[in-house]
């Protein structure tokens, strides 16, 4: 089975560009030309440099005792959270402000939801003094006040998208039409595997440094690359694609991805994709979306602004389709819980999208030994607030 | 014959196209102002199916869209008026939207309709041209409903080749790389531009949209075409209120005698 993309731009069913004309000349360059510039030694030599110094690579993985302990298996925590801006967002935006500088481009537009992404775009453009415009949802950008006051100290505009729920799906059509609008000198940095291909497949190959990493460092720790089990949260799904990507061949490692549940599967107020979605477009791929039976797409709901997405990017549907990855999920209160415990065993405050992916432990049952990775995709800093008003701290 | 082609090879004036949302601003009004448009002396409809995520569209379309969603607006309710539409109406009625809907609705569940209902061509701007090919061209043809393909500034020759052997009714030149309801530059570019495609002798007639709003918009556009095509500046009037008595003049004023 390939789990990979195929030169059509799918994986199985889904993916495609399913993109206005406007935006075909941008993404079809991107398509001719990212994987030369990407294979090219000048890029990776400036890559890989970026990653070590000024993002902090490699992140570590860090056997976590006392979680091992109370559940009974040897687990690793992958320390995203330790990157440069709190999370595994840069790996990306450091790969496409070089690449965006190999094209030419001048201007840098992203989406951002809790302001992650936004942040860390905001910083690759300072670094390399490109100007930056971020959109970001109204109701974010009040959620989500820090995150906007670091994009600005860092010279970006925030920009508010005010059109529909005013959240994160809209800060992406926004973008998406900042990007029709302005077709050549602008470079769209998306921040998730999603949106018309070669994104999905290109965020991936950036995130896939997660991996690659792991499999050195498990067998550092434990003589064998390839654990039992990896796990990671998914919204777009970008840090679950990167921590997939070198064990999606390794039929012994066990996939597990924990979409967000938000109050319950049921409840009406959820964001887990794969159990309440159908397959349809959004954003310029074919995948696995929230939708009513007329096509329309349904505002998603989770604690965790990074998991309150509609969609999965297309290489998840495929993962979920084809069955190599279980796609699980977990509930706002079982993600804080497991985001306390983590506080409380180990001393990292996890952020709450990573919290999710921890929730799954207390399902899993173990066999003496076996070995779980988690990736621990950013760091709670940003979530502070939430904590405290909900475990009134 | 459909009555796009017809009207295309007969017609001896600028045509005009007006756009707007079906279910906007009531759910019953879009057969009354199909009429009132016929009327008024529009040449053809395009009448846009509402979708939730609307990314090529400005503010004025994309708040439209989410009325007509909310007073009940779909592609299921949308063909049941269209029915009654067609006892009423006889000029070309073309249906635009996104993508998405119509995958739900089935394609050819969707193309079926379209040809009962009497719809004569289609405009899906994020349906790209291998998808339409590979997946829904067979389905298009078989029930005689014809595919509109969007043009910009930026396509490239060969692109636009392309299309003219894959269209069969008309091309929907876009005056500049933008979303709906910008002002037109009428500027040295964009006539450079308009000429260019007009020396590539399509085998199909073309049509200027996105940014056309006035006379003098509407007569530029027609130097290099064979008509165009207005949106957002009629979707705002009809935000107004008493609109179904302003639709005449505003045909008017952007037609001339």
């Amino acid at each position: 089975m390939n789990y990979h993309v195929n030169e059509k731009g799918y994986y199985g069913d889904f993916g495609g560009a399913y993109i206005p004309e406007m935006l075909y000349p941008n993404v079809e360059e991107l398509r001719q030309k990212y994987l030369d510039i990407m294979n090219s030694a000048d890029f990776k030599k400036e890559f890989d440099q970026l990653l070590k110094d000024y993002v902090g690579r490699p992140s570590p993985l860090y056997l976590a005792n006392r979680l091992s302990e109370k559940y009974g298996a040897n687990i690793f925590l992958k320390r995203e959270d330790l990157n440069h801006t709190g999370a595994h967002k840069i790996n990306n935006t450091v790969g496409q402000i070089l690449l965006a500088e190999r094209l030419g481009k001048k201007r840098i537009i992203a989406e951002t939801g809790a302001g992650q992404h936004g942040v860390a775009t905001a910083t690759v453009c300072a670094l390399k003094g490109l100007e930056c415009v971020v959109y970001m949802g109204e109701i974010d950008i009040e959620r989500q006040a820090p995150n906007v006051a670091r994009m600005k100290m860092m010279g970006a505009t925030v920009v508010a998208a005010t059109s529909g729920s005013k959240t994160l799906k809209d800060a992406t059509n926004e973008a998406m039409r900042d990007w029709i609008n302005n077709p050549v000198d602008t470079h769209y940095i998306i921040g998730s595997v999603v949106g018309p291909h070669p994104y999905p497949d290109m965020v991936a190959r950036f995130q896939s440094i997660i991996s690659e990493e792991t499999r050195r460092q498990l067998k550092e720790h434990t003589g064998s690359e390839s654990p039992d089990y990896v796990l990671a949260c998914v919204g777009g799904g970008s840090n679950a694609a990167g921590m997939f990507y070198h064990f999606l061949d390794d039929q012994h490692a066990k996939l597990i991805a924990v979409e967000a549940a938000g109050h319950g599967v049921n409840s009406g107020e959820s964001a887990a994709t794969t159990i309440l979605g159908k397959e349809g477009v959004l954003h310029g791929s074919r995948s696995i979306l929230m939708q009513t039976d007329d096509g329309q797409v349904i505002e998603p709901y989770s604690i965790s602004a990074g998991l309150d997405y509609p969609g999965i990017g297309p290489q998840h549907a495929h993962l979920f389709k084809t069955r190599r990855a279980e796609y699980v999920c977990a509930t706002d209160d079982e993600a804080m819980q497991a985001g306390l415990l983590l506080a409380k065993l180990e001393g990292i405050i996890p952020a709450i999208e990573s919290s999710h992916a921890l929730a799954h432990l207390e399902k899993m049952n173990f066999k003496k030994g076996e070995t779980v990775v988690i990736c621990l995709s950013g760091r709670g800093d940003k979530d502070l607030n939430t904590y405290m008003k909900y475990f009134n701290l | 014959m459909n009555r796009l082609k017809q009207l295309f090879e007969n017609k001896n004036k600028p045509l005009l196209s007006i756009y707007y949302t079906a279910g906007y601003p009531e759910i019953d009004s879009t057969v009354n102002i199909a009429e009132a448009l016929e009327k008024a002396g529009a040449d053809f409809l395009e009448i846009g199916f509402p979708y939730s995520d609307p990314v090529a569209d400005g503010p004025v379309i994309q708040e439209s869209s989410q009325k007509a969603l909310h007073n009940g607006m779909s592609l299921k309710v949308l063909f049941e008026r269209l029915k009654e539409l067609r006892k009423r109406v006889s000029i070309p009625v073309l249906l635009m939207g996104y993508v998405n809907p119509v995958l739900q609705f089935g394609v050819e569940n969707f193309c079926k309709a379209a040809a009962d209902a009497g719809v004569d061509g289609v405009i899906v701007p994020d349906l790209p041209m291998y998808e339409y090919e590979e997946l829904y061209k067979d389905c298009f043809l078989k029930h005689n409903v014809s595919n509109i393909f969007l043009v910009t500034p930026q396509t490239s020759e060969a692109r636009i080749r392309k299309i003219d052997d894959l269209s069969n009714a008309f091309i929907y030149l876009l005056s500049s790389s933008a979303t709906t309801g910008k002002q037109l530059d009428v500027s040295q570019s964009s006539e450079t531009y308009f000429g260019r495609i007009k020396a590539m002798n399509l085998k199909n007639p073309l049509m200027i949209g996105f940014g056309i709003s006035d006379k003098k918009s509407f007569d530029k556009a027609a130097e290099y075409t064979s008509g165009a095509i207005v949106g957002s500046a009629f979707v705002r009037l009809l935000g107004e209120p008493d609109y179904m008595n302003k639709i005449s003049s505003f045909v008017q004023s952007i037609k001339g005698n």
